[in-house]
C-alpha cells in the first residue's frame, strides 16, 4: 500500500513562500513524475513528504494516516538521492544491509535480503566494494539497492540520473521503469526533464514556481496542455508559440502549434517563410523558419526532406491540432 | 641537491650529531676541561635512574590523557558548534581563543587564579558548597598538568573536527536518517567514520608536540612533588640545566628521540591506514 494525500500544504523559507498551497492526490501504485523548471520547489516537495522538512501549514498522509509530525524513518517511505548519498565508508553490502540493520533485523534476514536486491539490481559481483570504486551507474543501483530492502510504502527519487552521461541515463530510465513493474509500488520521481517526464511517468505533475499548473497523464499533457506554461514545457522541439494578428485570427490571444503539426508546401499555406536551418537527422528534420510578421518557427518534416537554406516555404497548421489560449494564457 | 636540502640538513643534523656526540661523553659543566670518552656509560646512567621509569610513565600518562579529553571534548565541542544556534560565531571564536594563550600564561593562569588552594576559582566554589578545597598541583599534579595542557590543545581538536564534520555531505545524513538511523546511530555509523581521518590527523600532530611538554610543567609544579609530574623532557632539562650534566641530557635527548620513534611508528602502525585515499 502507498497512496499519499497533500492536503493544502504550505512551505516557506524565512517568510519566502516556496510552496504557496498545493493538493495533491498519488494512488497507490503509481509512478507520478514531478516535472518543472529548476528552482519551482520539486526538490522541496519531495522532502516534504519524505518529512526531511516541516510543513509550514497542510497535512500530508500516506495510507490515510496522517503524518504531518512524523519523524523521515517511521513514514515508510525510502528516497533516492542527486548525490546518491552513500555511505563512502561502508561497503555496498553495507550500504543496502544499513536499513534494515537500522530496523534490528537479524543477521541472516539481513544478508538474505542484502543478496536478493544485488540480484536484482545485477551486484552480486560487487558486494564487497566500496562506493568510490564503482561507476556512476553502479553506484546508482547501490542507492536504489538500499532503497528496496525496506520495502517501502513508497519510493521517492530527486533526479537521479542527473548526473549521469546520456547513454546510461536512457538505461537507467528504463531499468527504473522495469523496476517500477516489477514492483508495483508507488514511486515519485522528480525531474526537470521533460523527456524523463513523458517516458517515465503514469501521471505527470507539471510545477511553476511552488504551483501545479497541470496533472494528467503525458499525452493528456501533450495533448490538451491546460496553459501556456505547459504547453511550453511538455513537448520536444518545444510547441511555436505565437501572438498578435496571426492569434487573432483564430480568435484567441496566444495560439500554439506543435513543430510535427505544421504542414509545409512549397506553393501555398496559411502563413509564409524562408528556410533559416534543417537539422537533418535521418529519421526527422527540424526545419527552423523565418515566418513573416510572426517570427521564428520550428517545424518537423520526414527526414528525406529536400529543403535548403534561403528557400521559400508556406505553413499551414493542422486544424484539429492547434492551442487556443486567452490572454491570462489558460487554453481556450 | 639543492642549496635549500642542504641547508635544512645541516640545519637538523649538526645539532643531532652534536647530541649524539656529546652523549658519549663525561661532560660536565662544572668541571670544564675535564671531557672524556665514556662509551655507554651515560645512556646506561641515564636508564637506570628510577626518575627514568617515572618520567616515562608520565610522559605517556600525559600525552595519552590529554589526547584523550582534547579529542573526546574537541568532537563533542565540533558538534555541539555544528548545530545552528543564536550567536554561533561569537561562540566559534571564544571557544578557539584558548589556542592564541601562551603555554606559559595560560599555566601561570591555571596556577594562581583557578587550581590555587586559596585564591583560585576552584577552591572558591568547593569553599561556597562547603567543601574542603583541593590543592590541585600538590595533590594531584599530573592530573592537573593534564587538564592545562589538553585546555590549550581542546581548540585545535575542536577546529579540525568541525571543519571535517561541516564537509559531510548533507544527504548522506538525510539518507541516513530516512533508513531508520537516530542521532546515536547516525554519529557512530556515519559521522565518526567520516572523521576518522580528521581524528588521525590531530593524534598524530599532538603527540608530536605532547610527547615535549616544557613550560606548562616549569611554572607550575617543577616536576614535583618529587618527580610525581616530571616527563621526559622535563628530566632531560633537570639533568642539563640544573645538574650541568651535558652528557647526562644528551643521552637523554638520544633516549627521547629514539621514544618519539616508537611511538610515531606505533601509532601509524595504528590508525595510519585512516590516512590512505
Ligand atoms: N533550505 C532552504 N532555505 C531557503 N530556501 C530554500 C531552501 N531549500 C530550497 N529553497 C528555495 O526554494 C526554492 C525551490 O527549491 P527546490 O525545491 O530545491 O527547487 P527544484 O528542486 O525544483 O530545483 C528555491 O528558490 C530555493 O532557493
Ligand atoms: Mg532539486
Amino acid at each position: 500500500m502507498g497512496s499519499i494525500s497533500l492536503k493544502n500544504v504550505k512551505k516557506e523559507f524565512s517568510g519566502h513562500a516556496v510552496i504557496p498551497n498545493l493538493d495533491l492526490e498519488i494512488g497507490d501504485g503509481e509512478f507520478v513524475v514531478f516535472v518543472g523548471p529548476s528552482g519551482c520547489g520539486k526538490s522541496t516537495l519531495l522532502r516534504l513528504i519524505a518529512g526531511l522538512e516541516d510543513v509550514s501549514g497542510g497535512t500530508i498522509s500516506i495510507d490515510g494516516v496522517d503524518v504531518t509530525g512524523e519523524a523521515p524513518a517511521k513514514r515508510g517511505l525510502s528516497m533516492v538521492f542527486q548525490s546518491y548519498a552513500l555511505y563512502p565508508h561502508m561497503s555496498v553490502r553495507g550500504n543496502i544491509a544499513f536499513p534494515l540493520k537500522m530496523a534490528g533485523m537479524d543477521k541472516e534476514t539481513i544478508k538474505r535480503k542484502v543478496e536478493d536486491a544485488a540480484q536484482v539490481l545485477n551486484l552480486t559481483d560487487y558486494l564487497d566494494r566500496k562506493p568510490r570504486q564503482l561507476s556512476g551507474g553502479q553506484r546508482q543501483r547501490v542507492a536504489i539497492g538500499r532503497a528496496i530492502v525496506r520495502e517501502p510504502k513508497a519510493f521517492l527519487f530527486d533526479e537521479p540520473l542527473s548526473n549521469l552521461d546520456a547513454a546510461l541515463r536512457v538505461n537507467m530510465r528504463l531499468e527504473i521503469s522495469e523496476l517500477h513493474q516489477q514492483l508495483r509500488t508507488t514511486m515519485i520521481y522528480v525531474t526537470h526533464d521533460q523527456v524523463e517526464a513523458m517516458t517515465m511517468a503514469d501521471r505527470i505533475v507539471v510545477l511553476n514556481g511552488g504551483r501545479i499548473e497541470q496533472v494528467g497523464s503525458p499525452l493528456e499533457l501533450y495533448r490538451n496542455p491546460a496553459n501556456l506554461f505547459v504547453a511550453g514545457f511538455i513537448g520536444s522541439p518545444r510547441m511555436n508559440l505565437i501572438d498578435g494578428a496571426p492569434a487573432k485570427e483564430h480568435g484567441a490571444a496566444t495560439v500554439g502549434i506543435r513543430p510535427e503539426h505544421i504542414n509545409l508546401s512549397p506553393d501555398s499555406g496559411e502563413w509564409k517563410g524562408t528556410v533559416g536551418i534543417a537539422e537533418h537527422l535521418g529519421s526527422d528534420t527540424f526545419i527552423y523558419i523565418r515566418a513573416e510578421g510572426i517570427g521564428q518557427l520550428t517545424a518537423r518534416a520526414n527526414g528525406e526532406i529536400g529543403l535548403k537554406h534561403g528557400d521559400t516555404i508556406y505553413l499551414t497548421p493542422d486544424a484539429g491540432k492547434l492551442h487556443r489560449f486567452s490572454e491570462e494564457g489558460a487554453a481556450l | 641537491m639543492s642549496p635549500a636540502v642542504i641547508l635544512l640538513l645541516v640545519w637538523m643534523l649538526v645539532p643531532l650529531g652534536m647530541t649524539l656526540y656529546f652523549s658519549f661523553l663525561r661532560y660536565n659543566l662544572l668541571m670544564p676541561g675535564m671531557e672524556e670518552w665514556t662509551g655507554f656509560f651515560n645512556y646506561r646512567y641515564f636508564l637506570t635512574d628510577p626518575a627514568f621509569g617515572e618520567a616515562l610513565t608520565n610522559t605517556l600518562l600525559l600525552v595519552g590523557g590529554v589526547l584523550l579529553i582534547s579529542v573526546g571534548g574537541g568532537l563533542f565541542l565540533a558538534l555541539l558548534l555544528d548545530q545552528p544556534f543564536f550567536g554561533q560565531s561569537i561562540v566559534r571564536l571564544l571557544v578557539v581563543a584558548p589556542f592564541f594563550v601562551m603555554p606559559t600564561v595560560s599555566a601561570l593562569v591555571w596556577k594562581n587564579m583557578l587550581m590555587h588552594p586559596v585564591n583560585g576559582l576552584f577552591a572558591w566554589i568547593a569553599r561556597t558548597f562547603g567543601l574542603q578545597p583541593i590543592d590541585w598541583l600538590a595533590s594531584a599534579p599530573l592530573l592537573s598538568i593534564i587538564f592545562i595542557v589538553a585546555w590549550g590543545w581542546l581548540p585545535f581538536a575542536t577546529l579540525i573536527l568541525l571543519t571535517a564534520l561541516q564537509s559531510l555531505d548533507e544527504e548522506q545524513r538525510e539518507a541516513a536518517e530516512m533508513d531508520g538511523a537516530g542521532v546515536f546511530s547516525r554519529l557512530i555509523y556515519i559521522v565518526i567514520p567520516h572523521l576518522a581521518r580528521a581524528i588521525t590527523v590531530v593524534i598524530l600532530i599532538e603527540t608530536i608536540f605532547l610527547l615535549s611538554v616544557f613550560a606548562e610543567i616549569l611554572v607550575t609544579t617543577s616536576g614535583g612533588p618529587g618527580n610525581a609530574s616530571t616527563n621526559i623532557t622535563y628530566l632531560i632539562y633537570t639533568q642539563a640545566l640544573l645538574q650541568f650534566d651535558v652528557g647526562g641530557a644528551s643521552a637523554g635527548g638520544i633516549i627521547a628521540v629514539i621514544l618519539a620513534n616508537i611511538v610515531a611508528i606505533f601509532l601509524i602502525r595504528m590508525i595510519g591506514k585512516n590516512l590512505e585515499a
